[in-house]
């Protein structure tokens, strides 16, 4: 019936066949639809159960596992750098603690240095100060008794000069001469 | 013509592009014929290899963008099945993920200017929902047995609802198949109709901008509604199965 009202309507126009109503309900057309629509649906089937859905399964699972193992890989790169990190620390304390020591030690290694060294110049100096003490306590004494000589000839020749007597003149001397 | 406008300048024919035609004789569609329709099915099945295989060939663990497109679509359906139909069903995702691919594949060559869309012909929908509702029911005797009516008997319901509840659980299960084909076929007949009758507006000069302008819109909204329908159908899919496939809990 269809055909005939499309070949009525070709004839009519001189064209291409137009549709009469609703092609969709042509239902001389079903069996063809359908039979190729289960083809095609088959192929389809079978083109993604043989070969797209195991290969995309296997790659979905296969980069989760990549990633997971991305992850733990991470993070135990992430412990060892904590580790390096802690044993670096340790290393600078100790370090600064040897440093310290050493510092220590090159302060009262100095500090002993000087204080022989100002022992030392003090031991010289008070040599020197003695040696000085008892030169200055000679020419003292010599001064003295340069002085009382002097004075004992002095007074003697004036004692003479003056017709005295020339004995008691050293204990007079001595007792005036006072340094 | 009953199609033709009465504005007698115009020759719209918006029903001209779902005419099955042989492509190599001008005799009477067989049920073998090679016709327009074989076509554009083997067209769906080369995109849906083009895609999911030829796409996926280097199995690169950084995907390029048509392998990520294909584990899109892949993670998709496998998530949808998986969340409302259960872990059950994940053995039928094959079956699911068939229907998925060539309804989307379908539904977009469709769009193609010039192009036959198989899947507005009710023919097709019938036949994958019809593949859907006797898959869902063998299936739930197969893995229930009589237990698969307890679906009809809403155990929640105060007695004396139930016999009503179950005639109506009955009558709307046997209406799913119904409407699961006509949404598709009419969504998208509906809406290659309206192009083409705003694309034949547009032989006249004035309203061509006009009209050039309501295509181009309508175009956009077709794009979605192609994806959406497949989404569409794939959802109602699994959760039809679900009946058959999960506990009895609604």
């Amino acid at each position: 019936m269809e055909h005939q009202v499309q070949d009525v309507a070709e004839a009519a126009h001189g064209e291409a066949p137009h549709a009469a109503g609703m092609p969709q309900l042509d239902f001389s057309s079903w069996p063809n639809q359908i039979f190729w629509l289960l083809v095609a649906l088959v192929a389809i089937y079978l083109l993604l159960t043989r070969v797209a859905l195991p290969r995309i399964g296997s790659v979905l699972s296969e980069r989760r596992g990549a990633i997971t193992n991305d992850l733990l890989a991470a993070e135990e790169l992430k412990q060892k750098a904590k580790d390096a990190e802690t044993a670096y620390e340790a290393a600078l304390a100790k370090a600064r603690a040897e440093a310290q020591g050493i510092a220590a030690d090159a302060r009262a290694a100095t500090d002993a240095d000087l204080a022989d060294a100002i022992a030392r110049a003090d031991a010289e100096i008070a040599a020197r100060v003695a040696v000085s003490e008892t030169r200055i306590g000679e020419m003292r004494a010599g001064m003295q008794q340069s002085v009382t000589e002097v004075a004992t000839d002095t007074a003697a020749a004036l004692v003479a000069a003056l017709g005295g007597r020339s004995d008691g003149i050293d204990a007079a001397v001595a007792s005036h001469v006072k340094v | 013509m009953e199609t033709e406008t009465a504005a007698g300048g115009f020759a719209i024919h918006p029903m001209d592009q779902f005419i099955v035609r042989p492509l190599f004789s001008d005799g009477p569609v067989q049920w073998y014929t090679v016709t327009n329709v074989t076509l554009w099915l083997a067209l769906a099945v080369l995109c849906v290899a083009a895609l999911m295989i030829f796409g996926t060939r280097r199995r690169a663990l950084v995907p390029s963008r048509s392998q990520s497109m294909a584990e899109m679509a892949y993670g998709l359906v496998h998530n949808m099945v998986e969340e409302v139909t259960g872990p059950e069903g994940v053995k039928y995702f094959p079956y699911v993920m068939t229907l998925f691919m060539f309804i989307l594949f379908a539904n977009l060559l469709g769009l193609i200017p010039a192009s036959f869309t198989t899947t507005s012909h009710v023919a097709v929908t019938v036949t994958l929902a019809l593949m859907v509702f006797v898959g869902v029911t063998v299936l739930g005797f197969v893995r229930k047995g009589p237990g698969f009516l307890k679906m009809f008997w809403v155990e929640s319901a105060p007695l004396p609802v139930r016999p009503v509840l179950a005639i109506i659980e009955l009558i709307s299960y046997f209406v799913r198949p119904v409407s699961h084909s006509i949404r598709l076929a009419g969504n998208l007949m509906a809406g290659h109709a309206v192009i083409k009758v705003f694309a034949g507006f547009a032989t006249m000069a004035i309203l061509s901008p006009v009209a050039i302008g309501a295509v181009t819109v309508i175009y956009g909204l077709e794009t979605l509604v192609a994806v959406v329908q497949a989404y569409v159908f794939t959802i109602l899919t699994c959760v039809y199965l679900r009946d058959a496939v999960a506990d009895n809990h609604h």
